[in-house]
């Protein structure tokens, strides 16, 4: 699978990176090593296999709904890069 | 001096030392030999001697202590703990400092635990040597020249120098068995679910194990002996009784059925290696074990699948790092600038390389190519290793290639990646393998693995423990360790 400049450029988009013109082209030439030389899994007949997400396969696993401490405002917002009023604060969005 | 943690134990409670003096011996042996291993990235000195004080007290009151207790170890910085900064080796993280302690940290407190400090590691844990650190590589104790391997080469190193008794690593691909290996120790990635993942940053969820690199067999079943169990925390986390691994230290291998999985010999695996498994296996022939070969024909696509599903999981996880609750933060003249410059002068070049691969084999239109084939295989190698274990009780395999390579021996990422076709496919079907020292060549450790069936913890520490009391010519201390 030959990965064109455009498609890393879409994938960093959506990964919300960005890369220079070198660094675009040593990620084409590398991804698309990576995903020719994985093409080696067509090999295999997988039409009747289930995917297998998890090896310990466990599903819907509950607690009990207890109440318990969580952080108080102050340990949430301790590694906050910009905050206010007891608020994470960001860059203007609308 | 033998300094493993049982030796220690002993010599603790007979008060021929102190935990104090003990903790001191390893600072100041930390403070001679680290410029030239850089296995920490942060120490905890007056905080371990506290711990130690609080361990010396209980045995000067006659308290029974824990087995661990008041020993130095160090902890992976991807491990956390309250109150301490946790850099998972990333800039992104590099002022991060954690309001909440691991799952298995307050297991340790629980054993009255020293640490003395967090240990060096490849970013987010993604590499095998450690030359992905932001704050630079850790060197191998036996030789500087060669990495100590990754992503756990950090506590590796660290154990090794003698900078800590024990260290906790994390393995997700083969970080805790492959520095274990290239540092002549012995290191357990336990089965999946074993130890709580709680507090440990997520790489690959579905994969990621938190396991002890120690000098010996016994440290090992020690540590895991404090940090298994069951932590509603995480969901992943099997409900079961807690088990004493210490049981299983029994010198005989009688009877047990060893499988050799051909496919882990391929033509990447170096003469020396193949040479000490094969005199591995004579032994265990020799010890009254029953050697079966055996066939694991999916091994061979281990590297595909790993280097699929891991980074498609990683790109997930590490979408968390956006610069907002937490974290670097780089400015933007809008929020998505502010992301963007966030996540590329915070992440380095192989974290952003797997976030790529994974978002690539994720996105629509790949997603069944890859990622979704990748977890049909993922099926097919689980049932190959459930077929194997139907004839034998463990796997003997190789922990890597060969012995430590060179820094900046690998140019290409493909090649790298292919060095851990003996590691992944054990975290792809979510079995316990520990790595043990099987010989040297040129100077430097060579390791084996034994690898067991789901929650087989004990039969792998029975097998290993026994070879390891037949060759103590393979334990040795590295130079750098001697104190």
């Amino acid at each position: 699978m030959k990965i064109t400049a455009e498609e890393v450029k879409k994938v960093a988009l959506l990964s919300r990176l960005s890369f220079t013109d070198k660094e675009i082209e040593e990620l084409e030439d590398s991804m698309s090593g990576i995903l020719t030389y994985m093409e080696e899994l067509n090999q295999y007949d997988t039409e009747n296999v289930a995917p297998m997400a998890h090896a310990v396969e466990q599903f819907n696993v509950m607690r009990e709904d207890k109440p318990h401490t969580s952080f108080t405002n102050e340990q949430a917002l301790m590694n906050a890069p910009e905050k206010e009023d007891g608020y994470f604060k960001v860059p203007r969005i609308i | 001096m033998g300094y493993t943690i049982h030796e220690l134990h002993e010599k603790l409670i007979q008060k021929e030392i102190s935990s104090v003096e003990l903790t001191r011996q390893f600072i100041a042996h930390r403070q001679q030999v680290e410029g030239d291993i850089h296995a920490f990235l942060s120490v905890n000195d007056e905080e371990a001697l506290k711990q130690a004080a609080a361990v010396d007290a209980k045995i000067a009151a006659g308290e029974k202590i824990a087995a661990l207790a008041g020993i130095p170890g160090a902890i992976k910085d991807n491990i956390v703990i309250r109150g301490q900064k946790c850099t998972a080796a990333s800039r992104m993280l590099e002022n991060w400092t954690s309001p909440y302690d691991a799952g298995v940290i307050e297991r340790l407190e629980a054993n009255d635990y020293v640490s003395v400090g967090k240990t060096n590691m490849d970013e987010f844990a993604m590499g095998s040597s450690t030359e992905n650190s932001y704050f630079g590589p850790s060197m191998n104790p036996w030789n500087t020249e060669y990495v100590p391997g990754g992503s756990s080469g950090g506590s590796a190193a660290a154990v090794a120098a003698g900078e800590a008794v024990w260290a906790l690593g994390s393995d997700t691909g083969g970080s805790i068995r492959q520095p274990a290996s290239f540092c002549g120790l012995v290191g357990l990635k336990p089965t999946y679910g074993l130890v709580s993942r709680y507090g440990l940053i997520a790489f690959s969820s579905s994969l990621d194990q938190i396991g002890p690199i120690t000098r010996d067999v016994t440290d090992a079943a020690i540590v895991l002996n404090a940090i298994a169990g069951h932590d509603e925390r995480d969901s992943t986390s099997i409900p079961m009784e807690k088990a004493d691994y210490t049981e299983a230290l029994v010198n005989d291998v009688k009877g047990m059925k060893i499988g050799v999985p051909e496919e882990f010999f391929g033509k990447g695996i170096k003469p020396e290696t193949r040479e000490a498994i094969e005199k591995a296996i004579a032994f265990f022939k020799e010890a009254g074990a029953e050697i079966v070969p055996v066939s694991i024909p999916h091994i061979k696509s281990g590297v595909s699948v790993y280097y699929i599903i891991a980074p498609a999981e990683a790109s997930s996880n590490l979408a968390r790092y956006d610069g907002v609750s937490y974290g670097f933060r780089a400015p933007g003249d809008n929020i998505v600038d502010m992301y963007i410059n966030t996540r590329t002068q915070g992440f380095g070049k192989e974290v952003k390389r797997r976030i790529m691969l994974g978002n690539y084999v994720l996105s629509a239109g790949y997603y069944d190519a890859y990622y979704k084939k990748a977890l049909k295989v993922r099926r097919l190698l689980k049932e190959d290793f459930d077929r194997a274990y139907e004839q034998c009780d463990v796997l003997i395999a190789p922990s890597a290639s060969g012995t430590a390579f060179k820094f900046g021996a690998f140019s290409d990422p493909l090649s790298l990646y292919m060095e851990d076709i003996c590691t992944v496919p054990v975290n792809l079907a979510g079995l316990p393998s520990i790595s043990i020292p099987a010989g040297f060549h040129n100077g430097l450790p060579l390791g084996m693995q034994i690898i067991g069936p789901a929650l087989g913890e004990k039969k792998i520490l029975r097998a290993a423990y026994t070879f390891e009391q037949n060759h103590p010519e393979f334990t040795k201390t590295a130079p750098k360790g001697e104190m």
